[in-house]
């Protein structure tokens, strides 16, 4: 019975969203405030609906329900129960479940937090974001739904969950990410409310960019968690493969990076108006392609699943739709937007458009090396792929432009700044990083790297000058106290997330050029010296997890003669899938992580054992979390708490 | 010419400048990286070029896989049931090669018609197989995967 009544939940929050879409929608046109204040209650009523078909799908997982297909094809008996919870999202209808029920989420939170919000705005964004979830309710009804059942012949047991997937990684990784990439569909709501009223005003900018920053954060920290995961999990130490499905999710966040810098302008000085509204409309479109990219098998992957042609035509539709309405709709529009300020050329607007431009560049790069062997391939040209190479060669010299122009702009005032301003604020940092750059590519590691020195040199370069620009507040401050706490949350997040974006550096720079790795026979007794470390091979042994038995080896490390670590990779074999995976070993730590896995077992006892030695690795993750949470602290800024919009 | 057009004028060559770049350094590293995906019987017509980066592709035959007893060198058979191709590779292949499975190599062929990888992919889902093999097996005799 639960899964029927999911499935009869989800067709009514399937017409809910039809009346959020068409109602206020109605009603903002006209401009009748009662068909406008439908928006809400409708707003709610869909979450409700979506919530309860999400708690009877989990709830079917956490009965073993293999009656129904989906539940069959991805959880086991033997399962422990976290990932049973987390299979939910584990396949392709659960997730996107999890899709439209993070969508009603973002939904009824928009209804809740815009009290400052005027009522046909409100049902606007609302009614869009409505058209958004009957699209997707619809595919989920039509082509994907989770609650089918297998009768009269339902399997005994089910087919288990994937074991890559049965980790804390997954458990979080997912829901993070799409909370980004469902989050921009406000962005999208707003900027396309905003078109269709034509109201592309500062208080527009105001409202959107809490929702947006948000969204932003969430996706960020998505991408992190997914680096993460893949470096233990997928076992080979690797922390970006350049992946098409990675990349997928990458490209709406460079937009979306350039998007929430954009907004910052217009909101400031209400300039790049139209600008600002081609970039929400194109991050969430480029969310929308992520799906698509993941979820309809045209890709090869690691993340690819086999599936039906069916479903990648339904998105392929609702991307052409959602892209091509939006643009026709700014191409009306977009000319009657006019720009409020005038700037020059060496001015903070200059430099924001500079990052824009930058990030674009990124994305479509990006976009290029995702699409062009789909799209060679379907004119025929040929099956080719494209490498990691043409992703580093292009995507390492812009960031670095990135960073160069991020510590300029710290000096760079609204409207116009004289040339002895930039040059007075920005000898010392730059000499400073100059200096530290030699001195830490000269003493770190055996030999002298120049991109080391470059990379270095970048971070510090960030790092000094977004430090004096903090400092440069506090002059004439009484006391330090005071000025701290006058510093708006905004200024505090901008400063945490530009400090991960030189922590990142960092971390890319160190573990590119110093991290060693051998790929060796071990017998037992067999040992290894690799970057200082001195590693055994202990032999392995034989255990039994909940649901699966394992080889478990133990590779005693030490450092000038005294014990570090026991390290335990294992190769596990699942019971219901008969499926091989590695589990990694690692000794993480500030500075370096030690990795160790197991290979396939050879004659004798013997091993191939990976051994690995990542320098700063972790700084990765540390800047990615950083680069997050300043997005988080804009998000808790007081100035968007106010009642009322003011000007 | 005004102030403000010239302005505009700049603004536009920049913009012109600064994608032209852009596009000319994103082929030339398009170009670069491109890795061809070939058929086995491709390769054994002599159909794939000697010294480039290529994929190579194909189901694992059964018993064809030798390990060296003292390094991690492996040696296997690929095939699409028309023609085979030695793939040879030092490393330590992933969790799901197994005979009779698909994979794509990627690496150089040599002189001697021997495939040298430098990278082996196996796909994580069982039911999954990479498009470009599923087009090279033209038909799928049982006896050959047995």
């Amino acid at each position: 019975m639960i899964p029927e009544m999911g499935e009869f939940a989800l067709i009514l929050a399937f017409c809910f969203s039809v009346l959020l879409a068409t109602i206020p929608l109605y009603g903002a046109t006209v401009n009748n405030a009662v068909w406008m204040s439908f928006a809400k209650p409708l707003a709610r009523g869909q979450f409700l609906f979506v919530a309860i078909s999400f708690v009877c799908l989990a709830y079917a997982f956490s009965q073993d329900d293999f009656t129904v297909k989906y539940v069959a094809e991805h959880s086991n008996s033997q399962l422990p129960m976290q990932f049973k919870l987390s299979a939910v999202w584990g396949g392709h209808e659960g997730s996107l479940l999890l899709w439209a029920f993070i969508l009603s989420g973002w939904t009824v939170a928009v209804s809740l937090f815009s009290r400052a919000l005027p009522l046909d705005m409100l049902a606007r964004v609302l009614a869009v974001m409505g058209i958004i979830a009957v699209g997707f309710d619809l595919f989920l009804l039509e082509t994907s739904s989770p609650f089918l059942r297998l009768l009269p012949e339902a399997p005994a047991d089910g087919a288990d969950l994937n074991p890559l997937l049965q980790d804390f990684g997954l458990i979080v990784h997912p829901p993070m990410l799409y909370m980004g990439y469902v989050g921009f569909s406000v962005a999208f709501a707003f900027a396309i409310a905003a078109l269709l009223s034509g109201r592309l005003d500062a208080a527009w900018a105001r409202w959107s960019r809490p929702w947006t920053n948000l969204a932003w954060a969430f996706l960020g920290m998505g991408i992190t968690l997914g680096s993460w995961w893949a470096y233990y999990e997928l076992g080979w130490g690797g922390w970006w493969f350049w992946d098409p499905v990675e990349n997928a999710s990458l490209m709406p966040w460079l937009v979306g990076t350039a998007l929430i810098h954009s907004l910052a302008v217009t909101e400031k000085r209400g300039v790049f108006k139209s600008w600002t509204v081609l970039l929400a409309i194109f991050a969430f479109s480029l969310s929308l392609l992520g799906t698509f990219l993941v979820r309809s098998g045209v890709l090869t992957s690691v993340h690819a699943f086999a599936s039906d042609p069916k479903r990648g035509l339904f998105i392929l539709v609702l991307l052409a739709i959602t892209i091509g309405g939006s643009l026709t709709l700014y191409a009306f529009k977009a000319p009657n937007v006019k720009s409020e300020a005038l700037f020059s050329w060496a001015s903070r607007e200059t430099f924001l458009l500079i990052n824009n431009l930058l990030l674009t560049v990124m994305a479509a790069t990006v976009l290029l090396g995702t699409l062009y062997p789909l799209l060679l391939d379907a004119m025929g040209g040929g099956k080719i792929s494209v490498g990691p190479p043409y992703f580093n060669a292009l995507f390492v010299p812009i960031m670095g432009t990135m960073a160069v122009a991020l510590g300029i702009a710290t000096a760079a005032r609204w409207r116009e700044t004289s040339l002895a301003l930039f040059i007075n604020t920005l000898w010392k940092p730059a000499a400073a990083s100059v200096l530290f750059a030699l001195v830490s590519a000269f003493t770190y590691g055996k030999e002298f790297h120049f991109a080391v020195f470059i990379g270095m040199f970048l971070s510090f370069w960030v790092i000094f000058t977004v430090t004096q620009d903090f400092l440069h507040k506090f002059n004439n401050a009484n006391s330090i106290l005071e000025k701290l706490s006058k510093l708006s949350l905004s200024y505090y997040g901008m400063m945490v997330a530009h400090f991960g974006v030189a922590v990142v550096a960092i971390g890319i720079t160190l573990v590119s050029h110093y991290s060693e790795e051998r790929d060796i026979r071990m017998a037992v007794g067999d040992t290894l010296d690799l970057a200082g470390y001195h590693f055994e091979f202990k032999g392995s042994t034989h255990v039994e997890g909940e649901n699966y038995v394992a080889e478990r080896g133990a590779l005693l490390i030490s450092k000038n003669g005294t014990e570090v670590t026991t390290l335990n990779p294992e190769k596990r074999n699942y019971n219901a899938q008969r499926s091989m995976m590695t589990e990694a070993a690692i000794d993480p730590g500030l500075w370096r992580d030690l990795y160790v896995a197991l290979g396939e077992p050879l004659d004798n006892g013997a091993w191939a054992v990976r051994i690995q030695y990542k320098p700063f690795v972790r700084w990765l993750w540390l800047g990615g979390i950083l680069i997050a949470a300043g997005g988080l602290l804009t998000v808790a800024d007081k100035r968007y708490r106010k009642k009322s919009a003011v000007i | 010419m005004t102030p403000k057009r010239k302005k505009r004028l700049t603004i536009i060559l920049a913009i012109v400048l600064g994608s032209s770049i852009a596009v000319g350094l994103t082929l030339y590293a398009l170009k670069q990286n491109i890795n061809l995906f070939y058929s086995t019987t491709q390769v054994a017509k002599g159909e794939a070029p000697q010294d480039a980066r290529i994929r190579v592709g194909g189901m694992v035959i059964k018993g064809s896989l030798k390990r060296s007893p003292n390094s991690l060198r492996v040696e296997f058979k690929i095939t699409n049931y028309e023609h085979d191709v030695t793939v040879v590779f030092t490393g330590i292949l992933p969790d799901l090669f197994r005979e009779g499975q698909g994979i794509i190599a990627q690496g150089k062929l040599d002189a001697s018609g021997i495939f040298q990888a430098d990278e082996v992919l196996a796909k994580h889902d069982e039911n999954y197989m990479p498009p470009e093999i599923k087009d090279s097996l033209k038909h799928k005799p049982a006896e050959v995967a047995k």
